[in-house]
């Protein structure tokens, strides 16, 4: 087969083909972009927090009695937590990744100095991290003499005095590129802190889209509102029991305060994803249903041109094309429109991706997308167009000889 | 003689019918899809307060340091710290002028038997309910006195006064708030505007509802807990009364232009005043936006809607461009057909008219369709956890202006493949055959 009479065939039907070829580009100009927020969308999805996520538990209590003291109500409380069968560490936390309650500090390297980038100070009791099953690379632990309160009555002045401080990874290599953050001097608040120690990881309480997602500080300071989180790590199969048990423990201690939020990580994390999760099944059947519709138009003008010359069919039959040569005309004209909806397309595709980054915040589109676009469509034109090529292919000789 | 081409339609319509069933539910598709979109974004850009909205404006003025590096945020933060809003609300230079802040706190029923629950509020100052023009079921609001007496003094919502005293009048009871007790000197007629506007924009914006309103003030000598951003660029003293932590919103009414210029003036000259003290350090440049554009400038409308709009735009734009192109071959395929009815007498403009009604066929059948299918999607978008959920309905205006923009932009689908068939020269097709 060559390509010149299906060129000068398409050329008397220029409009109807360039409509599909306007069609087939702005499918593929969608479709990529949609594939790669799809991909995109996913990996937050999945992206890991540094905590041990099936083990959490966690629940939120609020003390009504305004003269109480917070550090020692805690230490109560956590001791009842600890004791419920199945617990296998407790602490008191400020912060959580996903649950968007965020206090972020310029971090400087000097007094006085510029914020270098500002990161979530997580704090809690001592067994914050045992609790929370964050991996410590390199370092140490906090010291029991390094806790102080976090002075939540004076504007969490904790902040000034505190002098030890545990980084992420990642924000031990934006703070100090190419070095070894062990032993850095850090200025959150108004005094010098050191870092005594590194973590793998530790997810933020609102996500955000960059390396800054990880930049976190963990403080040796004492949370002391009387708004607090108790987390509890236990096994799995555990959570719901211990979750029952931590309330019924709580509201026996004492019965003036306000439990909230009792959940498991597990939930907090479903629920902070939950629109991530409603876009990706949005995408999906958008890009499957412009795949469909794409479809549709190939097979069905394919359909009314096989109609259409059904006599001329027959005319090349009668003069000797085999079934093969049909077959193959009609593959080959749809792998010719397809193509070049497919390159007009990735042009599209990459016009609408600048948009998307201007007004998403979208990264560019890598040209993976626009390759894997073209297969697909390529693949999907041969397929609707088979049924259609198939019927002119048996199309017999004779109708050559009838009139239309 | 449409009688007819009506018959003509379905009987050319019925001789591919996959291929029509095929067309009338991509159209559908498409329509159903942008339909349910258009419908949520419509009902989310509603005017929170119709027939005020125009004189109420923002004013942003920024007190934060000239060489700022934090990351950038996704809304912007125009809040303002204590001292500004306190010179604002008492220089009063604007019609009404209000400062507010949002705070969750925990109420204690008057049955000791009932637990205290936590209820979202906001604390305001005296002009915040006749600005926002609020309906009152019963009493009123406060007095600027009130508000520098530090009175403890609430207003209710009706829900949160129907769940503390039932149907009895709440007028003079008193509620415990946190650990104080205040005297309910008025009662809202339920009032819920969506979004909240006069809150701080965040994701959370539809939905929610404040349940009551006490003086900002007396909130503050209480030291009651603030929710919402508290941006600080220094430190030192009482962050919240502190002239270096914003967290405070401000709302004036203005009801003519030239007294909103007079206010930009004044916001003017009091940041080159301060810039005089030292503070303020960023070029002069203050804002005023109005309700509406506030709205806007804040995104209210999460991104992620406005992204699925565009989606569905586009995928009825791809679904009109197939059914242009199905009409088309269909149509010609036909030239043989209309070339014998031109050949025996029949006008173009009949021919136009005969292909026409047949793409409008589709178009009605696609519209319907489209319209079912939206109402499934907003069924579905009711299903979501999000506050603006509930507000997904679709009123008749709506429904009648969603069927006329489906039928009109399938029957436009149809007119150019219907133009292109009847302009085939009878003489050359007969030929051919």
């Amino acid at each position: 087969m060559s390509l010149p009479p299906v060129i000068a065939s398409l050329s008397r039907h220029k409009l109807t083909a360039l409509l599909l070829v306007l069609q087939v580009s702005l499918t593929c100009a969608i479709v990529c972009n949609v594939a790669f927020m799809i991909i995109h969308r996913s990996e937050q999805l999945h992206q890991p927090s540094g905590v041990a996520e099936d083990e959490l538990v966690m629940i939120e209590s609020s003390d009504l009695d305004q003269n109480a003291q917070p550090l020692v109500r805690h230490t109560t409380d956590l001791a009842a937590l600890r004791a419920i069968p199945g617990v296998t560490s407790v602490a008191a936390i400020d912060a959580l990744p996903f649950n968007r309650n965020d206090w972020s500090n310029g971090i400087a390297l000097s007094k006085d100095g510029t914020a270098i980038t500002s990161a979530t100070a997580f704090n809690g009791t001592q067994d914050e991290l045992a609790t929370l099953g964050l991996h410590l690379i390199e370092g140490r632990h906090f010291l029991p003499d390094e806790y102080i309160p976090l002075d939540s009555a004076h504007d969490w002045a904790g902040i000034d005095h505190v002098s030890a401080a545990i980084v992420t990874r990642a924000l031990g290599q934006k703070l100090f590129p190419g070095q070894d953050p062990l032993g850095k001097t850090i200025y959150a608040g108004d005094g010098p802190t050191r870092i005594v120690g590194v973590v793998d990881r530790l997810t933020r309480p609102h996500t955000h889209e960059d390396d800054s997602n990880d930049y976190a500080t963990l403080f040796p300071m004492l949370p002391d509102t009387n708004e607090i989180i108790y987390v509890l790590r236990t096994a799995p199969q555990e959570r719901e029991r211990v979750l029952k048990q931590a309330a019924s423990v709580l509201n026996r201690l004492d019965e003036n305060r306000i439990l909230q939020h009792a959940q498991t990580f597990t939930q907090l994390r479903a629920q902070y994803f939950q629109h991530n999760r409603t876009m990706i099944s949005l995408l999906v059947a958008a890009a499957l249903g412009l795949f469909a519709v794409t479809a549709i138009g190939i097979g069905g003008l394919a359909n009314f041109w096989v109609q259409q010359r059904r006599r001329s069919i027959g005319v090349r039959r009668a003069l000797g094309a085999t079934r093969t040569d049909i077959l193959r005309y009609f593959q080959g004209e749809n792998l010719l429109i397809v193509s070049a909806g497919i390159v007009v397309g990735a042009v599209l595709a990459y016009a609408l991706n600048l948009a998307l980054m201007e007004y998403y915040e979208q990264a560019r589109l890598p040209p993976a997308y626009p390759l894997a676009c073209a297969l697909s469509l390529w693949l999907l034109g041969q397929l609707a167009v088979l049924g259609p090529a198939l019927r002119a292919a048996a199309v017999p000789p004779v109708i050559a000889t009838r009139s239309a | 003689m449409f009688g007819y081409y009506f018959w003509l339609a379905i009987h050319g319509l019925k001789r591919n019918r996959i291929i029509t069933t095929l067309m009338i539910l991509a159209i559908g598709l498409g329509i159903g899809a942008s339909m349910t979109m258009i419908t949520v974004l419509h009902v989310m850009s509603g005017d929170p307060l119709p027939g005020r909205s125009q004189h109420l404006y923002v004013p942003v003025i920024d007190a934060k340091p000239a060489h700022e590096n934090l990351p950038k945020r996704a809304t912007p933060d125009d809040d303002l710290t204590w001292p500004d809003a306190m010179y604002l609300l008492h220089a009063a230079r604007a019609e009404r002028q209000a400062a507010m802040a949002a705070g969750p706190l925990p109420v204690h029923p008057e049955n000791a038997a009932q637990h205290p629950f936590f209820e979202r509020g906001h604390y305001v100052t005296a002009d915040f309910f006749p600005m926002f023009d609020t309906p009152f079921l019963a009493g009123r609001g406060w007095t600027h006195d009130d508000d520098e007496a530090h009175a403890r003094v609430v207003v209710l919502n009706a829900t949160l006064s129907q769940k503390l005293f039932g149907s009895a009048p709440a007028i003079g009871r008193s509620v415990r708030l946190k650990n104080v007790d205040f005297r309910v000197i008025g009662v809202l007629d339920h009032w819920q505007p969506q979004p909240t506007f006069y809150a701080s924009i965040d994701e959370r914006s539809f939905g929610r509802t404040d349940q009551f309103f006490l003086p900002l003030q007396t909130a503050m000598e209480l030291k009651f807990d603030v929710d919402g951003q508290l941006s600080c660029w220094s430190s030192g003293g009482d962050a919240r009364s502190s002239d270096h932590c914003s967290w405070l919103q401000f709302w004036v009414q203005l009801s003519n232009p030239a007294s909103v210029q007079t206010y930009r003036d004044f916001l003017a000259d009091y940041w080159r005043e301060q810039q005089a003290h030292g503070r303020f350090p960023r070029p002069v440049d203050p804002r005023l936006y109005a309700l509406m554009d506030w709205l806007s400038y804040q995104h209210v409308i999460p991104d992620d809607l406005r992204l699925q709009l565009w989606l569905a735009l586009g995928f009825l734009g791809v679904c009109t461009v197939n059914i242009v192109g199905l009409l088309l071959a269909k149509f010609l395929r036909r030239s043989g057909e209309l070339s014998v009815r031109r050949a025996l007498g029949a006008r173009r403009r009949d021919l136009f008219l005969q292909l026409g009604v047949e793409a409008a066929v589709i178009g009605v059948a696609g519209g319907v369709l489209g319209v079912l299918l939206a109402e499934l999607g907003l069924w579905s978008v009711r299903q979501r956890p999000d506050g603006y959920a509930q507000l997904a309905q679709m009123d008749p205006a709506m429904l009648a202006g969603t069927f006329a923009l489906a039928v009109s932009s399938s029957v436009l689908a149809g007119l150019l493949p219907a133009w292109r068939a009847c302009n085939i020269t009878p003489a050359l097709q007969l030929k051919t055959q």
